[in-house]
This record gives structure tokens, C-alpha cells and sequence, in this order.
């Protein structure tokens, strides 16, 4: 597993950018599924059949990052940038971005500024280290989107690097494709594109597929953090559940479906509550009908930095209780 | 059973958004009687269908008026018993303090939202609002005792039963929008004395609280031509703009703007007028905060009119509404449901 | 040109009132296309069957503008109302207007400056405290010219002015129709739909069932958009630059551009030498949003007309900018069978 998260989590894949990821991800799975395929949007698909009459079901981890967007180049070969997803001013002074080819960068802010509550992001700039225009556009041009620029490190048991959300949920999936057994179900796994942006992809995907059932994997913050905003999830404790954040209130028969299965087969878990955000099931439980749809969470420290961590056997938790799922006859 | 009983009935019945099963049972029974068929989906939105009793072709039209209330949920429970919780849909946290609550866990507890008396405050304190994050619900039980009834995730519903003010007026918690419910079980009996031709279906949404989801799921589900979207919207009250309160007695409140349908909308106005129905208009100059914004953009798009009844002190344990506004909105539904006879889709053109 | 410019920005379309605009496209496209279908939500369609079909495209551009709808008539027989679509407030005191089907003028007066305190005049006025006054003595007189819901819009009229420049209301996106119209002279081998969609300004909502029911498989979207290259405005905020040509957006608030189809853009600019800028910044959202997501998805993009002083009665742009862009939605479609 940590291989595949090592490997995963430093592919670069910001928003509306997915190809890398979905790449790396299609030669993964390629030999472990019945038929695989990438939409117009970009999504990956990858279906795994069901051995008799079992459901429908959608799974679903977004491969995008969020990043940031060189908007313009000034003369002196600074970098302006909007952002790509949830960027935040406190995760971003003075740290260093990569884009695509390589070119490192440190993002700086206007420090003529009096107090940090004045500082924005239009008051931000990346420094590529350009001497002027012309240098900094044999760099880059606008258009062109850096993420944060992280090292990877495993210790004491856990994960930490960029891109946790959602590589992480990408690794489950990846090695749930790869261990689950016969399952009566038939499994469609969708790296989705563009989460970060507004659960784009999950959105058109699901409308195609018109999946029985579906279950995000994503990852969720914690309440166990210093004077955090209380939360009753905590690194370590086990994969969460999700009862509801701003974009979904998890259908109550996903929910039971997901406790019962931890508690029958003894797996540690927790119940969570994000009194924000939103994952794909949000969108994908509004596509035509309705899905019943609920969320597996990977508990998350520090989501939105270059340092998010996450626990390892969280992970492996997470791991088992999804292929428990997925293998069971399922009536909802 | 009346519509003052029924509403009452449905008063104390939970269900808060997402977790509708109960009212949703409840309704399906009271709809049965009045229509060929009744259904639930799986998001508990419920579907009562009548069919019309002449010949000619008619349209298929969706009323929809939501079943799910604001409430609270069991967000964490401490090593002393008290409940801290969050908000399910808006809930103005200024009328929580001394609420009284019901948390259904493994079983019904009464609660109490404390308050901090007014002899331990701080100088100043009381200029500012307690945010929901400080509150706690007390249910007097030892905390071993609680943690083996309510879990995290557990819903919390008000307890306001209904009552009656003077005149027609009645005062409860989640009149928004079982008074809508109700509105349309009387439109129903309504309907069974008049001719109308067409399929008329009669949707109790889910989850319109928390985003018109309820909404966006059945209007696709059943592909209607027309909408007719019943919520409440504010009554005046003395510290409210004037041109966003409605009186109390004057009759249901017809909203007009972009995302109503301008021809449907003159027809229904003008069916009022012909029966001598009264009625107050309301300017909405952008999406309304109802089902009809998620009912006008449904696949190819469906021409929707907004039916409402003026409430008083929304999203509150005293939501104050005139029942006279329930019978008139109903009979004024009906006879627009039967004014749509031959040559029905002139009205819905541009 | 002038003529049809004129007729476009001068007709009422405000979000959910676009009956007069509608009339007029209707009247300009009916000769140019197979069919001409006008849907729930009042969108004009205009359909044009290829010489050779193989895929659906959407061109669209929204009729509806950003305006003013009348909430309540005060005993005085004054009128409150509201914005319809985002405004600056700021702008409207000593504003005209034009309301309802007659067009009744009525202005937007706040109290002379002799009237003021030095601290009131520090402070915007906002939307819900001014009034439209149409110069009735009570609401009765009122009533008798203007009713509750009717929909007001500025009264400014098309100028041309300084070198190649045009002031009107509406530029955003009667530009976008403009080119729409242009575009229905040719004829390609796909079926192209040319979507002229209702409240995009209140929320995307006719391109969202505009959409659904077309189907298209490539949807390019042409838009007035920002352009903010005046003084006091940093370089880098400027969004667009008026005189470079038509923006091409890498990605607004509402959709991230197919990238394929904004490498072919760029490409047909360049072999067609006609001038073009990037969209700086991705501020703003327009219907792609919901072409793009439509059902199964689409590709979409977006290219603009740039406009100062958007959503206000004097927006500007250079006709250089709009005659360059038809001619880029011209050079696109005519090789975007190879997408």
C-alpha cells in the first residue's frame, strides 16, 4: 500500500489535468478488470462484472488535486494565479509549487501589506525565479497550473505528502480492485476528473452509468488536532462513515449497510459529520432518479496543505470494509 | 380527518431532511383515499396520482410541497451526558436556548438545550448571540446510560406541538411545509368535485431543506409539463421590509419573476379573479428558495407557477400561519388544475 | 453591422422578460436555418442540418441582460425594486430606465447633494433603499402605467464614439448573439444548433435545458466578458485588453475548457492571422457550465468579446474585437469536424 500511495499521491493531476494520474492509475488496474475506458470529460471507468444477480454499483475517487492557475506574467517575470479548488492563503505563504515541465516555484505575497487578515490571493504571486518577461515565458505561459511541490514521508505509521485528497481514495479503490474476490455485483470504479471544482466529473459519469447504488471514497478532516473545531473523528480510529456533509446527507440504508458490514466483520470504523465540503456522492446521488449513495472516508490531518496525513491503518481498514461491501448480496 | 387535524398530526411526526421515513408512511396513507395510485422512492419523496375523469388528452402536472423539516443532529456526546449538535437545514441558533427537544436514538428522549443564567455571565456577553457550537442538550441521564440509546448522526426534532391562536391562526414548529402537505391533500378533495382531464401527480418532496433535492429527483422521475411548487413565504411582522412580508388574510400569495412561467402564471392569476379568490403578489427576482428552482430546469425544462402561504416567524418552534390561506390555496389549485382543458399548451408558449 | 448591433442591444431582454429580443432573433435567423424551435423555458433554437452529419454543435449565446424588476408601488407612487442578474449598485443613482412592455421612462434619483450630509455622500446607496420615480403623484396614478413584476431596463442607446467604439447596454451578450446570427450564413457538414438561451444571467438556467435537449457533442459558447484595462486597475487584473481581439478562456468559475478544442481555437487564429488574447484570470461563469455537464458531458469552451464597464448602461467595446471574433467562430467551425 505505501508504495502505491508514495507512487499515486506525487503524480502530478490538478484539476481539468487528470491525464498523468488516470495513466498511472489504467496501468494498475488494466489486467484486474473486464473493461476499462476514459469518457469526454476524462473520467477513468474500469468495470469489474458481478458473478450473478447482484447490483449495480458505483464507485468513485476523484484523481484531481486542487492547484493554481498562472493568470498572468508581469514584466518582471512574476506569476499571478487564481486558484484551482480550495487554495488558502494560510497553506500557501511561502511554499514551493512545481508545474507540469518541472519549473519550481515559491509563492510570495505583497509584504507592503500591514496586517496577514489583508492578505488574498490576487495579492499573491509565484516567483519562478524569471529575470523578466520574456525568461519567464519560456517557462511557463497563462494557463498553466502548478500544485504544491511535496515530499512524501511514512512515519510512526502514517502518510503524510500532497494529493492525499484523493490519491488516497484512489489507492483504496486501486488495491480494492486488486483483492476483492467474486462479487455478485456488478462494480463500476470511476477515477473521477474535476472534484475540486464542483464534483464535475462524478456528475456526467453517474448520469451514463445510472448506477443501483453508489459510494464515494474521499478523504475527511479530524476533530483530534489542538483546539480544532470539534469533530468526532480521529486519526487512527479506524475508516469513517459518513452521515452528511454540505453536499450529501448519506442515504440511511447506505449508512446501516456500511455499519453493519464493519460490525459483522469486526473492522474498527467511525461515524463522521463535516459540517462543510462536499464529495462526488453529492453530486451523484441528484443524477436522474436518484442514487442512494453514501461516503467512505479516509481520515485526514491538515487537508489542503502539502502536508496532509493520513494513517496507514485507516487505509488497510478501509480496504477490507469496502471489498466486505462490495462482495455481499445487497437489498436496499 | 380535516386539514387542521391533519396538519396537526403531522406536526409532531420527525422528519427531518434526509431522514423522512416516518412522515413519509404517514402521508402515503393519507393520500391513498384520494388517488389511483400511490407510491415512495427510495429518497422517501411521495407520489400520489389522480388521474382526470374526461376523455380529452390533458397535461401532466407535478404540485410538489416538501415533507422534510429543519432539525438538529447528534453531532458528539461528552464523558458527562451532554449532547453537542449540529444543524440540519437553517436553523437560526438565536431561538435554541431553553429549547426543548426530542432526540430519536434507540429510543425517544426528552431534552433540554441549556442556558447559562443570567447570574454567571461576563459584562458583555449578552450583547452577542451563543453560537450552536457552546450549546449542549441536557437529558438527565448518566452517560453510560446515553451512549447505549443515541448515537452520533442521531436526528433531534423540536418539541412545538400545534396550537391555536385567535381567529383562523394556528402556531407550531415545521408548518414550513407540512401546511404545503396539507394543502395538497385538500387540493385532492377539491379536484374530486370539479371535471379535469390529464394526470395530476402530488409529490410530498424530501430534502428541500437542504437544497431542493427531494425536487430535483422526482421532477425527473415524473417528466411533468407543468409545476406548481406549494412552500410557505414571510408573513409581516413589525421588524420585517415591507416588500418582503405579505399580510396574514388576504389570501395565498402568487409569486411572479424569472423563475416562474409568465403565461401560467397570468392563467392562474386570472382563474383567481374569475372565482373570486383572493390573492397577494410576490416579486421574486431571481431563483426562489423553493422547490420551483429545481422543477423549471428539469430535463428539457418544465413551465412551474409558485403557490404560497404567508408564515410568520419561519424556521422557528412558533411558525404562525392562517388556516383560511390552506383552503383557499387548494380550492384555487383545483379549479387551475380543471381549467386545463383542449388547447391546454397555448399557455405554455413564449 | 451597424444596424443589426443596433437592433440587438436596443431591444428589452431582461432574465426571465426576453420577449422583445427574442422577436428580433427570431426575425434575423428564420431566412438562415432549417428550423427554428422555441423551447419550455422560451430558448430560440436554431437548427441547421449538415451537408454531411456526423456530430451535433451547440454555437450559444444568451439573449437575457441584467435589469431591474419592480417589487412594490408605494402609496407615493414611488417604485421599489430590485436587480434582476448581478449590479453594481454604485452605478444606478441618476440612471434612466425604461419599464415594462411600453416602456415607461422612469429615473433613479437619490436626494441632492444640498440635501446631504458631508459623511452620506462617503456611502454607496444600496439597491433596497432607492426607488424608481415614473413622476406619478400616488399609487393609483401609478398603477395605471406600471404593475407589480413588470421588468425595467437601462435606457441607453447604441453610440459609436472615439476610434472603432461602441457604447451601449448589453454588449454582454448581444455581442455573443451578433455573432451567433453571423455564423448561421454559412454552412457546414455538421448539425449546428444555434442556441439563443434565456436567464443565464440569474444562473445558467436555459443553457442547463438547452442542453439536455440538443445533445450536442461540442458546444462553444461566445460571451461579452471582463475587461478592466483602465487606470487604477492593476495589470494583472485586467482580464482581457479591448483592441487585442477575442479572449479565449482556459477555464472561468463554471467550466474548465476543453483543452483540444482551445489548442484548435488558438490554431485557426493563428492560420487566419487574426488577432487573439488568452483570457487572463478565470473570473465569471457562462453557460458552458452547463453545456459541459450536460447528461454525459460535452467539450466545450468559451471565446469573448471583451467589454469594459460590464453589467452597467455604458459598457464599451472595440468593433475591431467583435468582427475578429466572427471570423474566429467562422474559421472554427469550418474545421471543427476534426476534433
Amino acid at each position: 500500500m505505501i508504495d502505491l500511495i508514495q507512487k499515486l499521491s506525487g503524480i502530478y493531476g490538478p484539476s481539468g489535468n487528470e491525464e498523468l494520474v488516470s495513466e498511472a492509475i489504467r496501468e494498475e488496474i488494466e489486467s484486474y478488470v473486464d473493461e476499462i475506458d476514459v469518457d469526454v470529460m476524462g473520467n477513468l471507468i474500469a468495470v469489474k462484472k458481478g458473478t450473478g444477480d447482484g447490483k449495480r454499483i458505483m464507485l468513485a475517487a476523484h484523481m484531481d488535486q486542487i492547484g493554481l492557475m498562472v493568470t498572468h506574467i508581469d514584466d518582471k517575470g512574476f506569476l499571478r494565479f487564481a486558484n484551482l479548488g480550495g487554495i488558502s492563503v494560510a497553506n500557501s505563504i511561502c511554499r514551493r509549487v512545481v508545474f507540469k515541465n518541472g519549473t519550481v516555484g515559491v509563492i510570495g505575497y505583497e509584504t507592503e501589506l500591514n496586517s496577514w487578515k489583508d492578505i488574498t490571493l490576487s495579492k499573491m504571486y509565484i516567483d519562478i525565479g524569471a529575470s523578466d518577461r520574456e525568461e519567464a515565458e519560456r517557462l511557463v505561459q497563462i494557463g498553466d497550473v502548478a500544485v504544491y511541490h511535496s515530499l512524501f514521508s511514512a512515519s510512526n505509521g502514517k502518510y503524510i505528502g500532497g494529493a492525499m485528497d484523493d490519491r488516497a481514495g484512489c489507492a483504496l479503490l486501486v488495491k480494492t480492485i486488486k483483492s476483492i474476490g467474486d462479487s455478485p455485483n456488478d462494480l463500476y470504479f470511476v477515477f473521477t476528473v474535476q472534484e475540486e471544482l464542483g464534483l464535475r466529473g462524478a456528475k456526467t459519469s453517474a448520469y451514463a452509468l445510472e448506477p443501483d447504488l453508489a459510494i464515494a471514497v474521499d478523504v475527511t478532516a479530524t476533530g483530534d488536532t489542538p483546539k480544532c473545531k470539534p469533530m468526532a473523528v480521529s486519526l487512527g480510529d479506524g475508516p469513517a462513515i459518513k452521515i452528511k456533509d454540505a453536499s450529501v446527507l448519506a442515504h440511511p440504508k447506505v449508512k446501516e449497510l456500511m455499519i453493519t458490514t464493519a460490525q459483522k466483520h469486526g473492522i474498527p470504523y467511525q461515524l463522521e459529520i463535516l459540517e462543510y465540503g462536499g464529495t462526488d456522492s453529492g453530486a451523484i446521488h441528484l443524477s436522474r432518479s436518484g442514487v442512494p449513495s453514501g461516503v467512505l472516508s479516509i481520515p485526514c490531518r491538515y487537508v489542503h496543505s502539502d502536508s496532509e496525513t493520513i494513517d496507514a491503518g485507516d487505509m488497510d481498514n478501509g480496504v477490507k470494509l469496502l471489498i466486505k461491501i462490495l462482495e455481499e448480496n445487497i437489498s436496499i | 380527518m380535516d386539514a387542521k387535524a391533519f396538519l396537526k398530526e403531522l406536526i409532531d411526526i420527525p422528519g427531518v431532511s434526509g431522514y423522512e421515513d416516518e412522515i413519509s408512511r404517514v402521508i402515503m396513507d393519507a393520500f391513498k383515499p384520494y388517488c389511483h395510485e400511490v407510491r415512495r422512492d427510495a429518497f422517501f419523496n411521495v407520489y400520489g396520482k389522480k388521474i382526470g375523469n374526461v376523455g380529452q388528452k390533458g397535461p401532466r402536472i407535478m404540485l410538489a410541497a416538501h415533507l422534510d423539516e429543519i432539525g438538529l443532529m447528534v453531532k458528539d456526546i461528552d464523558d458527562k451526558g451532554f449532547i453537542s449538535f449540529t444543524n440540519i437545514g437553517g436553523v437560526d441558533q438565536r431561538i435554541l436556548l431553553s429549547q426543548e427537544v426530542i432526540i430519536h436514538g434507540k429510543e425517544r428522549l426528552y431534552g433540554v438545550i441549556g442556558a447559562k443564567p443570567p447570574h454567571l455571565q461576563e459584562k458583555g456577553e449578552t450583547e452577542k448571540a451563543v453560537p450552536m457550537d457552546e450549546m449542549m442538550i441536557d437529558v438527565g441521564l448518566h452517560p453510560d446510560d446515553i451512549k447505549k440509546k443515541v448515537t452520533i448522526g442521531d436526528l433531534i426534532t423540536f418539541k412545538s406541538p400545534l396550537i391555536s391562536l385567535g381567529g383562523n391562526m394556528v402556531c407550531g414548529k415545521s408548518i414550513d411545509d407540512r401546511a404545503g402537505v396539507v394543502m395538497m391533500l385538500e387540493t385532492m378533495k377539491e379536484l374530486d368535485k370539479l371535471v379535469f382531464s390529464g394526470e395530476v401527480y402530488f409529490v410530498a418532496t424530501s430534502q428541500e431543506e437542504v437544497g431542493t433535492r427531494g425536487a430535483i429527483i422526482s421532477t425527473y422521475s415524473v417528466d411533468p409539463d407543468i409545476g406548481i411548487a406549494i412552500d410557505v413565504t414571510h408573513g409581516d411582522t413589525p421588524d420585517a421590509p415591507k416588500d418582503e412580508t405579505h399580510a396574514m388574510d388576504k389570501g395565498p400569495v402568487i409569486a411572479v419573476g424569472p423563475n416562474m412561467h409568465p403565461k401560467l402564471t397570468e392563467r392562474l392569476m386570472n382563474v383567481a379573479d374569475d372565482n373570486e379568490i383572493g390573492y397577494l403578489i410576490e416579486v421574486e427576482p431571481g431563483l426562489t428558495g423553493t422547490d420551483a428552482r429545481s422543477i423549471q430546469v428539469s430535463r428539457e425544462g418544465v413551465p412551474t407557477v409558485l403557490i404560497e402561504l404567508p408564515l410568520r416567524y419561519m424556521h422557528t418552534t412558533v411558525e404562525t400561519l392562517n388556516m383560511e390561506n390552506i383552503r383557499k390555496a387548494a380550492r384555487l389549485t383545483a379549479l387551475f388544475i380543471a381549467s386545463m382543458k383542449e388547447g391546454w399548451e397555448e399557455c405554455l408558449t413564449y | 453591422m451597424s444596424d443589426l448591433l443596433r437592433r440587438l442591444t436596443s431591444a428589452r431582454g431582461v432574465s426571465g422578460d426576453e420577449g422583445d429580443i427574442r422577436k428580433v432573433i427570431i426575425d434575423e435567423i428564420t431566412p438562415l436555418v432549417d428550423e427554428v424551435h422555441i423551447d419550455r423555458m422560451g430558448n430560440v433554437i436554431g437548427y441547421k442540418k449538415g451537408t454531411n452529419p456526423k456530430r451535433k454543435v451547440m454555437l450559444c449565446a444568451h439573449m437575457d441582460e441584467v435589469g431591474f424588476i419592480i417589487t412594490r408601488i408605494e402609496d407615493n407612487g414611488m417604485l421599489k425594486f430590485a436587480t434582476v442578474g448581478s449590479i453594481d449598485s454604485r452605478i444606478l443613482p441618476s440612471k434612466r430606465v425604461k419599464i415594462g412592455d411600453k416602456g415607461v421612462p422612469g429615473v433613479m434619483g437619490i436626494k441632492a447633494i444640498h440635501l446631504q450630509e458631508p459623511s452620506e455622500r462617503k456611502n454607496a446607496v444600496k439597491a433596497k433603499h432607492m426607488y424608481i420615480d415614473i413622476g406619478a403623484r400616488s399609487k393609483e396614478e401609478a398603477e395605471k402605467l406600471v404593475s407589480l413584476g413588470d421588468y425595467a431596463v437601462f435606457d441607453s442607446d447604441l453610440v459609436y464614439f472615439g476610434d472603432g467604439r461602441v457604447k451601449s447596454k448589453a454588449l454582454d451578450d448581444r455581442v455573443g448573439c451578433f455573432t451567433l446570427i453571423e455564423s448561421l450564413k454559412g454552412n457546414y457538414p455538421f448539425d449546428l444548433y444555434a442556441c439563443f438561451t434565456v436567464q443565464e444571467e440569474v444562473g445558467l438556467r436555459g443553457a442547463k435545458v438547452a442542453a439536455y435537449h440538443i445533445q450536442p457533442d461540442i458546444g462553444l459558447v461566445v460571451e461579452g466578458t471582463t475587461c478592466s484595462d483602465v487606470p487604477k486597475v492593476e495589470p494583472h487584473r485586467h482580464t482581457t485588453r479591448m483592441g487585442d481581439g477575442p479572449a479565449i478562456s482556459i477555464a472561468d468559475l463554471a467550466s474548465y475548457s476543453n483543452k483540444r478544442m482551445v489548442s484548435f481555437l488558438i490554431e485557426c487564429a493563428k492560420n487566419a492571422g487574426i488577432p487573439y488574447q488568452i483570457k487572463e484570470g478565470i473570473t465569471g461563469g457562462n453557460d458552458a457550465g452547463e453545456i459541459q455537464r450536460s447528461r454525459a458531458g460535452a467539450m466545450t469552451a468559451v471565446i469573448s468579446v471583451p467589454c469594459r464597464y460590464i453589467h452597467s448602461p455604458s459598457s464599451v467595446m472595440d468593433l475591431k474585437d467583435l468582427d475578429n471574433t466572427v471570423r474566429l467562430v467562422k474559421e472554427f467551425l469550418e474545421g471543427c469536424e476534426s476534433l
